[in-house]
């Protein structure tokens, strides 16, 4: 049986250690909340953008905008692969890694080439130990404090690829923030951008605004105009889905901290018990030497 | 009130900058500067890098730099979607002033030594100036 002093030792470990999960876990939360305003922030934007770019898009039509058109012999395929650059925050990495791993492997067994493009330092170290090709990597963006400027730099660097014929389609792995408790790992296509479901859109939008006029004069053309909103919706689902990594990261590890703070405590009470059953049973001890003792002496 | 009004919003991915009732709205367009009073036929057009001028309820000139972006003006309201965007006030004159030195040094770089006059360099540094410049304009006036 261990000593006293080793149990001691043990119980003062544990709960300096539950100091620093439960120091982390208020750091997330208050990163979280921080996240989650930018998310907020970022949504008039977003809404507006979608509005008028649909809007457009019904009346231009795809009109050949070659980043809408699908490529008919796929080569190479680029991976935005989205990750924290940070550990303790549960499985949140390795969802996203799984997923995107998972997806580069069905792509490779279709004979296309496939290449990561890390946003985090979690995801890029993944591919790099299984040699993955890595196209490029932006370290301390998801997490961190981003503008929209990085989300315009991956975006102009996805589209040039792209329109260079160095890639044919682009993917984005990034976490879907649908609550503190739930966040997950979802793959959607950036380039060649989905067709867009204008009519939907509008129909659920129209009796809500009423009076939303959809015919603009254009300056210049709507084609024009869509050439140069099409590359900026691109950076704008970029920026979407870092500003949701982000705040899923922070949601994971405040949950993942949460629970070992939970740990701790468990771990605090029952080495507390063994300690006072040991310390019981040295006074015990004791008690019978200083009887025995005593007896003796009669 | 007799006066008809608009509802100017300028917009950016991280924040809303303005939102103000207006009287008159003036901004650098693709195309040339363009002006929207209130009841404007809906209109669509991109921004360039330049300063936004707008006349507020009080009949106050105010400036907003933007960074490229669109426009979309309805009869009673004009939206402004830039990637980024700031009040006059807001502008960070020391940092303009040092950026648009920065560019013109570049520029002057690669005035001087044509090989390396590659492209890409030449442009960012254009923009770059232009950015800065139009900051300065912002700042300066009013």
């Amino acid at each position: 049986m261990a000593t006293l002093k080793d149990i001691q030792l043990k119980i003062v470990g544990v709960k300096k250690t539950k100091q620093i999960t439960k120091a982390m876990n208020m750091v997330a939360a208050s990163k979280l909340r921080s996240a989650q305003q930018k998310m907020e922030d970022f949504r008039p934007y977003a809404a507006k953008f979608g509005e008028v770019l649909g809007s457009l898009a019904e009346r231009a039509g795809s009109g050949g905008n070659p980043l809408l058109v699908e490529r008919e012999e796929v080569k190479t395929v680029d991976i935005i692969v989205m990750s924290s650059d940070r550990g303790l925050c549960g499985s949140f990495n390795n969802n996203l890694i799984v997923e995107a791993n998972n997806f580069a492997q069905e792509k490779s067994a279709e004979g296309k080439q496939v290449r990561f493009i890390a946003a985090g330092k979690k995801g890029r170290d993944f591919a790099r130990k299984k040699g993955l090709t890595i196209n490029r990597e932006h370290i301390g963006v998801v997490g961190g404090r981003f503008g929209f400027n990085i989300a315009s730099t991956i975006g102009a660097a996805v589209i040039n690829d792209f329109l260079s014929e160095a890639t044919d389609e682009v993917y984005v792995v990034s976490s879907e923030f649908i609550s503190v408790a739930r966040q997950v790992a979802t793959i959607k296509r950036l380039i060649p951008i989905p067709a867009m479901e204008p009519e939907e859109k509008e129909e659920a939008e129209s009796p809500a605004t009423g009076e939303y006029l959809p015919e603009h004069i254009c300056e210049p053309s709507a084609a024009e105009l869509m050439e140069e909103l099409l590359p900026r919706n691109v950076s704008i689902q970029i920026y979407s889905a870092l500003l949701e990594t982000s705040a899923s990261e922070h949601a994971a590890r405040m949950m993942a901290m949460d629970n070992a703070t939970t740990a701790c405590n468990d771990m605090i009470t029952s080495l507390t018990l063994v300690y006072n059953k040991a310390r019981q049973a040295a006074v015990t001890a004791e008690l019978m030497d200083i009887v025995g003792g005593a007896e003796a002496l009669k | 009130m007799a006066e008809k009004q608009l509802l100017l919003e300028i917009v950016t991915p991280e924040k809303n900058v303005v939102k103000d009732e207006v009287l008159m709205v003036v901004a650098p367009g693709a195309h040339g500067e363009f002006c929207i009073l209130p009841t404007h036929t809906p209109f669509l057009t991109t921004l360039k890098v330049g300063a936004i001028r707008y006349k507020d309820k009080g009949g106050a000139e105010r400036y907003v730099f933007v960074n490229g972006g669109f426009s979309e003006a309805l009869p009673d309201k004009v939206t402004i979607l830039a990637e980024s965007a700031e009040r006059r006030r807001d502008v960070d004159v020391e940092r303009a002033r040092a950026a648009m030195k920065r560019a013109e040094e570049r520029l002057a770089e690669l005035q001087r030594d044509a090989a390396r006059r590659e492209e890409i360099n030449h442009t960012r540094a254009r923009a770059a100036l232009e950015r800065a410049m139009a900051r300065l304009r912002v700042a300066e006036r009013g």
